[in-house]
């Protein structure tokens, strides 16, 4: 079994799952069941003036009959004592001393509220602080949260004023409510802040009730943009910690990767793109902490069999990922149909013909199959064939040799390389 | 009085049962949408099925509903009743991916009940054309053809012998499948587009040949079958001994209780589907042994194979190559059936000499297939018949009588309530091309 070990920016974890700072981290009973489970590591609801939440508090997106691809929440920080969380911290750190114990906080912008708040988390003796610059309503409106993570020289002030007391690594938790997540991370590096956990919640307004035209979650028959998560949320996720790992500015900034794990696939990827830990939420909140077996279990199968330890895994697609102008033009590909597989059901057709390149042919056989076949010589390789195939490796996309040697758009701009040629039209 | 079923009405808890949003929805999002889908093809009235299957998954159910009952008009009953396995379902291409196919029967269910059963009006009678149409029977036939009729603008009256409209789909088709009550319900929402019924008439009895001829500018004849009469062996007047539809329409009409086949013993007499819908509903009136007994072996048993599983699964015993040579009774009542063992010797079916045994029981069920309405069917000058008395019909089920149409089971000799209403459908189309032009 591969050593799952975590170290993300000084904080150690038995492994990189950690719980991200929401529901299921909200006491510390949670907190050592998750623990007992196999979670490496909690971030604390986020603590700091005690507020008072609406009831009902959450929406989902539900997609072809599959519940919560996405959730959203319009759910403030802790609603539970300042000193009640405090003495929960101190009871979790003295039993489960080897798991990571990270404390959130969001208090005022007020350098003296930001020192309180960082000394009493780390006399209960939390191992690392999360800075919540990221919950994109409520708090907002009241110039916390989301209101900091928009204006880099916010993030860069208070991370300041939080590490003229910090002794603990110091995360500092990005909202993806931005134009460009680099200038944020860039603030939060120059703040001093340790490492930066990403993404909060995306802004959103989840959906309508067509009956009452109001949005979801209805609060008293109306509602409010709230926080957006879950699966959907994935790949706006993974590209915002990748664009953070090969930003030069930031290259090696320790990160602690959130939004939208639910399997120890996701994971997988949000350490390939250079994060130390991942933070999951949603997905607990769907089907509990017992996902940890498999999380824990499958990544390290697939280090394993890789022969890969997690420091070769973090950050490994990292050169991989480049700007488009340096991807190869002349690098074909077609679609083939293995007839053997195929059971006729036309999706690609019907997909090829409406939506891409009119490269695929349809006829009804004499048993009244559908058969279909490319056209290689009109198929421009753009995949969409294959993304619509209900059956497992029935359309491949095939290398064509062109006989050219690889040539970028910079390269064929600046007269250096030569392009195949492309079916008409194209 | 509880409002638990009794166990015996348990027994017939619906086959195909309702599902809800989500289930509905999560096999809604199963169907691939197929381009020139091989479903459609298989469906007799060729419903657009993943176009009514995509607006579920929209929760689009009344646009979803419309799409069915604007192909089928029964398509609430076809829900139920049809034989998927064999249609629609049997041709979806997930087959071939050896995954269970789309349950399209139970999606089909799921869109239509709300509409039909809820008695919403989803299509309206176009202004009367001024044309009449009489229609001979109120079964799925007469049904399909008059309510296409009645969007086009005719009058149309449906001459129905029974006391209820609906013909076998109300009281032929098993209890499990289709209840009574599911039935007419059905039939109500059809008439809201204008179809009138008369029931307790019967055609050449009630009211003349003649006058339908005379008052009305065409005539469908959707008759359907006769009865299963005697096989013509000894003891067959004997009390126990019926024919099956009539058994089936009183378990249909009647509370189970009443119909009870407690500690019975039943033989049912056939290999076709009528006989299998006879021995499961008498294993679910709670009989206590039930035999279906057929001439030839099980390679040649007509009844659908799913179909053989569920009287299997019911407990029935089938007994194979068994020729019912007589009723033996005792004090005028049944108490067993005679068979001689039959065997195919140079492909004709033999009886094997000294093989005879009696199977003692308390009901003999005849299920050995309907006869033809031949008197009936004579008494329409120029409608001629097949040499298996079935009624000739063109493509399009214009009659060799130029005014008089057909179709179901009286044309094809009994085929499913899908196909008589398509039948129908297409003989009101004909109607309409013949007549609507001027
Ligand atoms: C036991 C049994 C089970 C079946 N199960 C299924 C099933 O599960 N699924 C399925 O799809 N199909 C099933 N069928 C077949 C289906 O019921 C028939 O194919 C369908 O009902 C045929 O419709 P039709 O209108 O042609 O005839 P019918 O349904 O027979 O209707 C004919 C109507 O004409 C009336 N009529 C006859 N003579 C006169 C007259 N002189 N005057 C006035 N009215 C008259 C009759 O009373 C009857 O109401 C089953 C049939 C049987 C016998
Ligand atoms: C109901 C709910 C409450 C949350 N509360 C907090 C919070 O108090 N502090 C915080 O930093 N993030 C909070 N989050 C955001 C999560 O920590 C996490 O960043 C986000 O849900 C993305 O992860 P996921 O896709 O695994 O859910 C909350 C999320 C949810 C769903
Ligand atoms: S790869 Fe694109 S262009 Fe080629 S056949 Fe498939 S859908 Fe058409
Ligand atoms: S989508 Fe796949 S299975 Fe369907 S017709 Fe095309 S190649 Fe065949
Ligand atoms: S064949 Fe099956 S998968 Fe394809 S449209 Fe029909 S029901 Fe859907």
């Amino acid at each position: 079994m591969a050593d799952l070990k975590c170290n993300t920016a000084g904080i150690i974890s038995p492994n990189p799952f950690w719980l991200a700072s929401a529901p299921p981290t909200n006491t510390g009973d949670q907190i050592m069941r998750a623990f007992d489970a196999g979670w490496g590591g909690a971030v604390w609801k986020t603590l700091g003036e005690p507020i008072v939440n609406v009831w009902s508090r959450y929406g989902s997106v539900d997609i072809n009959g599959v519940k919560m691809m996405g959730l959203n929440n319009i759910e403030l920080i802790t609603d539970r004592p300042l000193d009640v969380n405090l003495k929960e911290i101190y009871e979790v750190k003295k039993r489960y001393p080897n798991h990571a114990v990270i404390v959130s906080l969001m208090v005022e912008s007020k350098r003296e509220a930001w020192h309180e708040i960082v000394k009493k988390a780390e006399d209960a003796g939390g191992d690392g602080l999360e800075l919540n610059f990221g919950c994109p309503h409520g708090m907002s409106e009241r110039g916390m949260g989301g209101a900091v993570g928009q204006v880099p020289e916010y993030i860069e002030q208070i991370t300041g004023w939080v590490k003229e007391v910090a002794t603990v690594p110091v995360l500092v938790k990005l909202t993806p409510n931005i134009a460009d997540i680099r200038y944020a991370a860039r603030a939060a590096k120059a703040g001093g802040g340790d490492g930066v956990s990403l993404i909060n919640t995306i802004n959103s307004i989840i959906g309508l009730d067509l009956d009452t035209l109001a949005p979801n979650p209805p609060v008293n028959g109306l509602g409010s943009h709230g926080g957006f998560c879950g699966p959907a949320v994935k790949p706006i996720a993974l590209n915002m910690v990748s664009q953070i790992g090969t930003d030069p500015e930031t290259l090696g900034l320790p990160i602690s990767g959130i939004g939208g794990v639910s399997t120890w696939r996701d994971a997988a990827e949000f350490i390939a793109l250079g994060s130390s830990s991942v933070q999951v939420c949603t997905a607990v909140m769907h089907y509990g902490f017992r996902i940890i077996e498999d999380l824990v279990d499958g990544l390290s199968n697939y280090l394993d069999e890789k022969g890969m330890t997690m420091d070769e895994l973090r950050g490994a697609s990292l050169p991989k990922i480049r700007d488009w102008k340096e991807l190869d033009l002349n690098y074909k590909v077609n679609a083939r149909i293995d007839q053997e597989k195929c059971i006729g059901c036309g999706l690609c057709y019907t997909a090829c013909e409406d939506g891409a390149h009119q490269a695929i042919f349809s006829r009804r056989r004499e048993d009244g199959r559908t058969f279909v076949e490319v056209k290689p010589d009109a198929c421009v390789g753009c995949n969409l064939c294959s993304l619509v195939c209900p059956v497992d490796g029935c359309i491949d996309m095939v290398e064509i040799p062109t006989g050219f040697d690889p040539c970028s758009w910079e390269q064929y701009q600046s007269g250096e390389g030569k392009l195949a040629p492309r079916p008409a039209g194209h | 009085m509880s409002d638990q079923p009794s166990a015996l009405a348990t027994n017939f808890a619906d086959y195909k049962p309702l599902m809800d949003r989500n289930a509905a929805l999560v096999e809604a999002n199963r169907c691939l949408n197929c381009f020139d889908a091989p479903c459609i093809r298989a469906c007799p009235t060729a419903i657009d099925i993943p176009g009514f299957i995509k607006k579920i998954a929209t929760d689009n159910l009344k646009g979803s509903a419309r799409k069915i009952l604007e192909a089928n008009i029964l398509g609430a009953s076809c829900a139920r009743v049809c034989p998927t396995q064999e249609l629609c379902e049997g041709a979806c291409v997930l087959h071939d991916l050896h995954e269970e196919p789309i349950q399209i029967g139970r999606l089909q269910r799921y869109a239509t009940d709300r509409v039909v059963l809820e008695k919403k009006p989803l299509f309206a009678a176009a202004p009367k054309n001024g044309k009449r149409v009489a229609l001979v029977g109120a079964g799925p036939a007469s049904l399909g053809c008059a309510a296409e009729l009645a969007q086009l603008g005719y009058e149309t009256v449906c001459f129905e012998k029974q006391a209820q409209p609906g013909g076998l789909n109300t009281y032929g088709i098993a209890d499990y499948k289709m209840d009574y009550a599911t039935a007419l319900a059905e039939i109500e929402w059809v008439q809201q587009m204008g179809v009138e019924i008369r029931c307790n008439t019967e055609v050449g009895k009630d009211v003349s040949v003649e006058s339908l001829m005379n008052d009305f500018d065409a005539v469908f004849l959707g008759i359907g079958l006769d009865g299963v009469g005697p096989l013509g062996i000894p003891g067959e007047d004997l009390d126990g001994v019926r024919d099956c539809l009539e058994f089936i329409a009183e378990l249909k009409v009647r509370p189970k209780e009443e119909v009870s086949l407690v500690g019975k013993t039943v033989v049912v007499l056939g290999g076709g589907n009528t006989a299998i819908d006879a021995t499961t509903q008498s294993a679910r009136l709670g009989a206590e042994r039930v035999y279906m007994a057929y001439r030839r072996d099980a390679a040649a048993m007509g009844a659908y194979k799913h179909e053989q599983e569920l009287a299997k699964k019911d407990g029935a015993v089938f007994v194979y190559n068994a020729q019912p040579v007589g009723i033996e009774g005792a004090n005028g009542k049944v108490t067993g059936v005679k068979f001689v063992k039959t065997a195919v010797v140079n492909g004709r079916l033999e009886y094997v000499d000294g093989s005879e045994y009696v199977l003692d029981c308390d009901v003999v069920l005849r299920a050995t297939g309907q006869g033809k309405l031949t008197g009936l069917i004579a008494m329409f000058d120029g409608v001629e018949t097949d040499s298996k008395g079935r009624v000739k019909s063109a493509e399009d089920g214009q009659t060799t009588n130029p005014k008089i149409w057909t179709g179901g089971d009286c044309v094809s000799g009994g085929k499913e309530v899908v196909n008589a209403v398509a039948e129908g459908k297409r003989a009101a189309q004909s109607i309409h091309a013949k007549l609507g032009a001027n």
